[in-house]
């Protein structure tokens, strides 16, 4: 069965040239991606599987860099270098803080 | 197929110029062999080099022993039945050994 | 793992997913798994990169046949020689002609040489691009502007491994005695990717 990311030659719509600025919080998960690989805690094809893995529906809808920042916390999660607890704590923590500019 | 110890790189079988054909195979997992060549008949523009296996990479695995990995070279003409270019089209997908047989 | 959102009481220009990226990264800090100074020294070295070193490399292959010879054959040591980053992966770099024209796309993700030209555009990642450019590359070209004289043979490159592609253009014509950097001038990011070729 094909998966959902595997979409060489399927029939999809016009290209939209489109681009955007990258954003401070999509590079510095770039900058995660490159720090956490080069330190040897995850590789690049545990990214790539964890990405394939999201479902297609939220696959389409996601950024990017959502995927990406999505995947990384996964790995991190499946490689027991940081606990669900752990990073529920911490969204918590950081959703509570005043009016954080957006990144 | 592999020489030396069990983690020597595999030997590469196959050279430039050879016809091949990709493995019509359907498994799960993280594969980097598209969907849409599966099965297609190419041949061997080079060998690339021996890499660990993405396959097992992605499940922070050491994917050893190393895999030679060939860019093949397939006619569009064949590749897609509706390909709507010149006869002489050609797409060239980088592929592991392990997803080759002699074509 | 199932991820709410979230409402986001007293963080409201946060999204979901920059909330994430910030609990990751400080989490990462906390277990001195990494450092505040390594992520910001990450996000310079690629605000550093562009297209631009990508074109000092073709404007060099179009003006020395000692280094076109060396980087056709070594890759990446002749992108040493210009003091650019050897980068992770092995360059491949896939030559127009008269004949030939390359289009690089990676169905599968969006692997691109990003060490050489800086991030990818948006349309790059799409799933038009990826797509269409493996099966109608013609009509890809169509839409970006690009028309081929008959006769010339499309090449396209899935970059599904450890591979990473760039396209090397023509040179135009009347292009005779021009300097490296008003050569590099000419070559866009497009022109490397293969979705347009150098207008003087």
């Amino acid at each position: 069965m094909r998966s959902h990311h595997d979409m060489g030659g399927l029939p999809a719509g016009r290209i939209q040239a489109t681009e955007h600025e990258y954003a401070l919080w999509e590079k510095r998960v770039d900058a995660l991606m490159v720090l956490l690989s080069g330190a040897g805690r995850m590789t690049v094809d545990e990214l790539r599987k964890n990405i394939e893995a999201i479902a297609p529906d939220a696959y389409d809808r996601m950024t990017y860099y959502e995927r990406w920042i999505h995947s990384i916390s996964q790995t991190l999660i499946q490689r027991g270098v940081i606990t669900i607890e752990e990073l529920a704590r911490k969204i918590a923590q950081v959703e509570a803080r005043p009016n954080e500019r957006c990144g | 197929m592999s020489s030396g110890g069990a983690n020597a790189p595999v030997v590469p079988r196959f050279r430039g110029g050879e016809r091949v054909k990709v493995r019509r195979a359907d498994v799960p997992g993280h594969i980097r062999t598209p969907w849409y060549i599966r099965g297609q008949a190419g041949v061997i523009e080079r060998l690339c080099g021996t890499y660990p296996n993405p396959e097992e990479l992605a499940y922070a695995r050491s994917g050893l022993p190393a895999q030679p990995l060939y860019r093949v070279r397939f006619a569009q003409t064949e590749v897609w039945p509706d390909y709507a270019g010149d006869a002489a089209d050609t797409i060239d997908v980088e592929i592991y050994q392990h997803w080759l047989e002699p074509g | 793992m199932h991820m709410h959102m979230h409402e986001h009481g007293n963080a409201p220009n946060l999204t979901y997913y920059q909330v994430l990226e910030t609990a990751v990264r400080e989490l990462l800090i906390e277990k001195g798994v990494l450092s505040a100074e390594a992520v910001q020294r990450e996000v310079e070295k690629m605000d550093a990169r562009s297209p631009a070193q990508g074109a000092r490399v073709v404007a060099r292959v179009w003006s020395s046949p000692a280094f076109k010879a060396k980087l056709l054959d070594r890759g990446n040591d002749a992108l040493v020689d210009l003091g650019l980053e050897r980068g992770p992966y092995k360059l491949v770099v896939v030559e127009n002609s008269a004949d030939v024209h390359n289009l690089v796309v990676c169905t599968l993700c969006s692997c691109y040489p990003r060490w050489l030209l800086g991030l990818p555009p948006d349309w790059y990642k799409s799933r038009s691009y990826r797509s269409r450019a493996v099966r109608e590359p013609r009509a890809v070209l169509s839409e970006f502007g690009l028309e081929l004289p008959g006769g010339v043979t499309v090449r396209v490159h899935d970059s599904t491994a450890d591979m990473r592609y760039l396209v090397l253009p023509v040179r135009p014509a009347n292009t005779e005695g021009w300097s490296e950097a008003q050569l590099a001038s000419i070559v866009t990011r497009d022109c490397m990717i293969g979705v347009a070729v150098p207008k003087l």
